[in-house]
């Protein structure tokens, strides 16, 4: 078992008891709330006459069915409608504060957290969504819950859960130019495989991972999940301090910032910590990785043949040739120069101000390439302001691409925003499941933020380094 | 409250009549479709249990158990191999559940599936083949014939005879000790919560 980590140390600190069913019984610093996952919670507390335990430590907003083109009300799909008015319901009752459209601060979750500084390290976080391990690169111990567990930490401000086990993701080297925080975990999970992390949290370390902003640090943690580990976290340093720093919530409390910092340091990972697995992978090797299939773990670096379905694990065969015919691709080839008809920059893992920066950079001077319907999705309104301020939505809406609103959008189709047939999609989110984007018969290619600009000027997978960079005064 | 064990109810007997579902494999998108997941309450869940099973494309009865009346009443279903595999949805059993199911006997379930039954008081008990697939053909021929499940005991008495069943021992134990609901065994902590709440150090005062 792991001992002097992150993990052990934030798991003790917040461990209220073991319970009788053999799980440990634990506290959660913060509760976020969503209008997709958390109204049949809100119902079962109603049927128990239970009331919510710490509104304060709980908070809420929109951003799964959340239109991102017209947000007036009431929203023209009528079952989205009633999620957003049970969710307004259910916080007005229960006095959480939400982060609804009117505020400015609206958002996805995982970037509203962080952008507000409630986010923390040695907090332990939860939200009824797979994704909550982003907020692992604040070093904080985060991670996606079910239903009833909701039904748990509203009531009672805890969770159930079994400790895991430790993996260390030492990530040495310097990344090269054009290559990514993206690529970096689509090649741990390429190598590690969809099912790798099982019983694991990964704690990401190396030279690579220290370099990285709180962002891309963001983009990894977010994946954990597609790798199999239930949460990821990055011990905090400097970088972190930095971003907290000018977060709402210590510009408003600057006091505690200075109380705080003494806790943050006493639960990074000892030096001479105990890991129960370390994998080492060096950064400097890697190309941008992008996806042939549909997993995220079926990737391939831009330049790498697609697998032939023989050369895998026998028990990764079937589901490769699956995915090939699905996907259209033949082993042998490589996936530069695959056709694509929508290119989506959007999603928790890579929506926020630095993504959209270095995507507006590759798109400045050009245009959208025919046929291509392109869109960018901010994370989070303070991000879609910010960009608006800095002229990257004009670069983006002059290059043909549509700018919208924030929220999940085509990240998993559940508003408007969707694939229609057999169309393929050069896509900045996380996910790659057939279906996923909102069609069956879609195909989606996940890369980069900077590949997904590059795809989207010239309509097909093209190594964005390739493609000469406009800089913007 | 203090003893955690008096909210929760023992979950150590299951008695009512059978409905067949027979075929392996069946997911929770046959289960419970994924569009009947834009809801904002489990509750109206019950009536799209195996939906696209049961009605086509033009929302007519297809021939289906859950469709017939003389199943209608039923609590106990009958399942075969790897039942609620899929995604990890809550709205699979919640859907069975509602429909009024309160015990699945099959050959095999699907890890996740068992384990949100279980949050939901709901035993998941297996046999092998042959023993559930008699217990189907009864069913099928005894629709009002009660089926006696003892959890603890792990047997299924119907129509006069005596099978075994397996339970998981951790889920026998929750079900039989009546420990298997987390919000009451959490709530009975409340003083220890509280205590931990003021031993961390970032801002969880009220
Ligand atoms: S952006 Fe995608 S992955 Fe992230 S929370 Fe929304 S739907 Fe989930």
């Amino acid at each position: 078992m792991s001992e002097g980590t992150l993990y052990d140390k934030v798991w003790n600190r917040h461990k209220v008891t073991t319970l009788p069913n053999g799980q440990d019984q634990l506290f959660v610093g913060l509760h976020l709330i969503h209008e997709v996952t958390s109204p049949q919670a809100f119902g079962m507390l109603r049927e128990r006459d239970l009331e919510v335990a710490r509104s304060d430590l709980t908070h809420a907003t929109v951003d799964h069915i959340v239109p991102t083109a017209d947000q007036s009300r009431p929203y023209s799909d009528d079952a989205a409608e009633e999620m957003m008015s049970e969710l307004e319901e259910n916080v007005r009752d229960a006095g959480i504060e939400f982060n609804d459209p009117t505020t400015g601060n609206q958002g996805i979750v995982h970037v509203i957290g962080p952008e507000q500084g409630i986010t923390q390290p040695g907090k332990t976080i939860v939200c009824g969504d797979s994704h909550t391990s982003t907020h692992g690169a604040f070093g904080a111990l985060a991670f996606g819950i079910g239903t009833s567990q909701i039904r748990d930490v509203l009531a009672t401000q805890t969770v159930a859960m079994e400790k895991q086990q430790v993996r260390k993701i030492q990530v040495d080297g310097e990344l090269g130019e054009g290559v990514e925080a993206k690529d970096i975990v689509l090649e741990i999970i390429r190598r590690l495989g969809t099912e790798g992390g099982v019983g694991y949290v990964y704690e990401y370390a190396g030279e690579a991972i220290e370099d990285l902003g709180m962002e891309g640090r963001m983009s990894i943690c977010n994946m954990s999940i597609e790798g199999g580990a239930r949460a990821g976290y990055v011990n905090p340093d400097g970088t972190t301090y930095d971003w907290l720093r000018e977060t709402d919530y210590f510009q408003e409390h600057p006091e505690e910032f200075d109380e705080l910092m003494p806790y943050w340091e006493s639960i990074r990972s000892d030096d001479d910590a105990e890991y129960d697995d370390v994998v080492t992978i060096d950064a400097s090797e890697l190309d941008p990785v992008v996806t042939w299939g549909t997993t995220p773990g079926q990737g391939v670096g831009i330049h790498d043949p697609i697998p032939e379905p023989e050369a895998l694990a026998a028990d990764k065969q079937d589901t490769a040739r699956r995915a090939q015919k699905h996907m259209r691709v033949e082993p042998g080839e490589t996936m530069a120069g695959y056709d694509i008809d929508v290119a989506f920059l959007g999603s928790c893992t890579n929506a926020r101000l630095p993504d959209l920066r270095r995507a507006a950079r590759v798109v400045k001077g050009r245009e959208v390439a025919d046929d291509v319907r392109a869109f960018v999705v901010p994370g989070s309104q303070r991000v879609q302001r910010a960009a608006e301020a800095e002229g990257l939505a004009d670069i983006f809406r002059e290059a043909g691409f549509d700018w919208r609103n924030a929220g999940c959008s085509m990240c998993l189709g559940m508003n408007e925003d969707q694939l229609e047939g057999d169309e393929a999609c050069a896509s900045s989110s996380n996910r790659n499941f057939v279906g996923r984007q909102g069609s069956k018969d879609g195909r989606t290619v996940l890369m980069n933020p900077r590949m997904v600009a590059a795809a989207a000027v010239t309509g097909e997978v093209t190594d964005v380094r390739d493609l000469r960079e406009v800089t913007i005064a | 409250m203090s003893d955690p064990t008096e909210e929760i109810p023992e979950v150590d007997h299951v008695t009512g009549t059978g409905i067949p579902v027979r075929g392996n494999d069946i997911d929770t998108d046959q289960i419970i479709p994924a569009r009947f997941m834009k809801v904002v309450t489990f509750d109206g869940l019950g009536q799209f249990s195996f939906f696209d099973l049961r009605f086509d494309d033009d929302d007519n009865e297809k021939d289906h158990p859950m469709n017939e009346e003389r199943f209608g009443d039923a609590n106990v279903m009958v399942v075969n191999n790897n039942f609620g595999c899929g995604s990890s949805r809550e709205h699979a059993p919640q859907a069975l559940m509602r429909w009024g199911i309160d015990a699945l006997i099959g050959e095999g379930f699907a890890e996740i599936f068992a384990g949100n039954c279980l949050a939901l008081g709901i035993p998941t008990l297996t046999a092998d083949h042959e023993t559930i697939n008699d217990l189907q053909q009864w069913v099928d021929d005894n629709p009002d014939g009660e089926i006696e499940i003892d959890v603890a005991a792990e047997t299924v008495r119907y129509g006069g005879r005596e099978v075994g069943v397996t339970v998981d021992d951790a889920q026998r134990k929750a079900l039989v000790d009546g420990i298997w609901d987390t919000t009451a065994l959490m709530k009975a902590n409340e003083r220890s919560i509280a205590e931990t709440a003021a031993n961390l150090p970032y801002a969880t005062g009220n």
